[in-house]
């Protein structure tokens, strides 16, 4: 526990608060204190945390795979290029097997979303406390490290996708083929404004449910990695080691849907019903 | 859980990601694949034309062995039929010289013959007209018998 005065419901919301940043209701600027001084915030603040891990790890990401990148060669790969090629030609497969278009955004798109949502949901295996607590040594107070958790990470992402997924629809489609999509279908032209409610609902139920899958598996992740932390410390392990074995396979998992939903919605788009 | 100016960063910081990687991190990579991919399936296509040179090379080693084996046997069975033919004809020269000597041995033999009994003849005559001059006690004109004589030694 970060320290014995604090109670656990305490403890937990100080462990889901991000560092966030913005203007006061008084008007000056600086780091919100708690939940409600964030909220008073409005939109116009920023989560230093989130978006110093996410940056961090993008730029990791990229770092990464532009120095193999870099050196690569078509002769015998070794070591650093025999990963990036695993990783590239995985997400070249996946690209390959649903998207039958030729796009040439789509799969260095999927690549980074797999890698970096990777990245970012690793850093749910760190112990909860111990970032945090070195960052609260340094005199930061609140600290969360990892992005996926929360909301805006995810929705930024999946708004991303979203506007690609319009983009492309238009670009293919036309203007009045995408429209059409919408409101002509599945019940003919008699029924346009059902149409739209429904399509409408579909295309939109796209990205929240997109960022919402992400934010919840990780919250949730989060959160018993939290209460397993209020334990008393010597059985923390036992409950901890397990959660974090099978976690693996959820930090994976929901990065590879994350990408594989991305490449279908954007296959969608590209096809004419 | 605040909705705010995060989701905007992040929306910049992922479309930023995502053209580094399509920029310069996905076409470096994904052509060494396929120069990779290409170079092997060129080397299975040179392996496979090395094996088929190869069946060809044996086929024609096989060819040309069994031609020349052909060809021997040919030469071996003219050079046989060669070495008969010239023993036949070395049989039937010896055989024709062998005639004409015996032919010519022949001939000289009646020759002879006739020569004897030529000799024969003369002296039977002369037998004869010995004995007939004894016989007729006189004389005979040699001369005017010798007609007489060389009828009747004629006649022998």
């Amino acid at each position: 526990m970060a320290s014995e005065n604090l109670t656990a419901s305490s403890y937990i919301q100080h462990h889901l608060q991000n560092l966030t940043f913005g203007q006061h209701p008084d008007g000056s600027w600086g780091i919100a204190h708690g939940a409600e001084e964030a909220a008073a915030m409005g939109f116009w603040a920023i989560h230093l945390d989130t978006m110093l891990f996410s940056i961090g790890l993008g730029i990791l990401f990229l770092w990464l795979f532009r120095k193999a990148a870099k050196k690569v060669t078509a002769d015998t790969p070794s070591g650093l290029q025999n990963f990036v090629e695993m990783m590239v030609e995985f997400v070249d497969q996946s690209v390959k097997e649903t998207f039958h278009g030729k796009n040439k955004v789509i799969a260095p798109l999927a690549l980074t979303i797999f890698v970096w949502v990777f990245l970012m949901n690793t850093m749910d295996l760190v112990p909860v406390d111990f970032l945090p607590h070195l960052a609260s040594l340094l005199g930061v107070p609140y600290f969360r490290v990892v992005p996926t958790t929360d909301l805006n990470a995810t929705l930024g992402m999946s708004i991303s996708v979203f506007i690609l997924i319009v983009y492309y629809s238009i670009k293919v489609k036309g203007v009045g083929g995408f429209v059409g999509e919408l409101t002509l279908q599945p019940f003919g032209k008699w029924m346009i404004p059902f149409n739209l409610l429904l399509e409408g609902v579909g295309l939109l139920a796209k990205p929240v449910s997109l960022a919402l899958r992400l934010f919840g598996n990780l919250y949730a992740g989060e959160l018993i990695f939290i209460l397993i932390a209020i334990l008393p410390w010597g059985i923390q392990w036992a409950l901890s080691v397990p959660w974090a074995i099978f976690h693996i396979l959820v930090i994976v998992l929901q990065a590879f849907i994350f990408m594989m939903l991305t490449i279908v919605y954007l296959s969608m788009a590209h096809e004419d019903h | 859980m605040n909705i705010n100016l995060t989701l905007i960063g992040q929306a910049i910081s992922f479309a930023i990601f995502v053209w580094f990687c399509m920029k310069y991190v996905w076409p470096p990579v994904i052509a060494a694949l396929e120069e990779r991919s290409k170079k092997i399936a060129d080397g299975l296509e040179a392996a496979n034309r090395a094996s088929r040179d190869l069946e060809l090379a044996q086929e024609k080693a096989t060819q040309t062995l069994r031609e020349s084996k052909e060809q021997a046997a040919e030469i071996i069975e003219q050079a046989n039929k060669r070495a008969n033919q010239m023993i036949d004809e070395a049989k039937e020269q010896a055989r024709l010289e062998g005639e004409r000597r015996l032919q010519a041995a022949q001939a000289e033999i009646e020759q002879e013959v006739m020569r004897a009994k030529e000799a024969l003849r003369a002296q039977v005559s002369a037998l004869a007209l010995a004995g007939a001059e004894k016989i007729l006690g006189a004389s005979v004109d040699e001369k005017a018998h010798s007609e007489i004589v060389e009828k009747l030694a004629k006649e022998l």
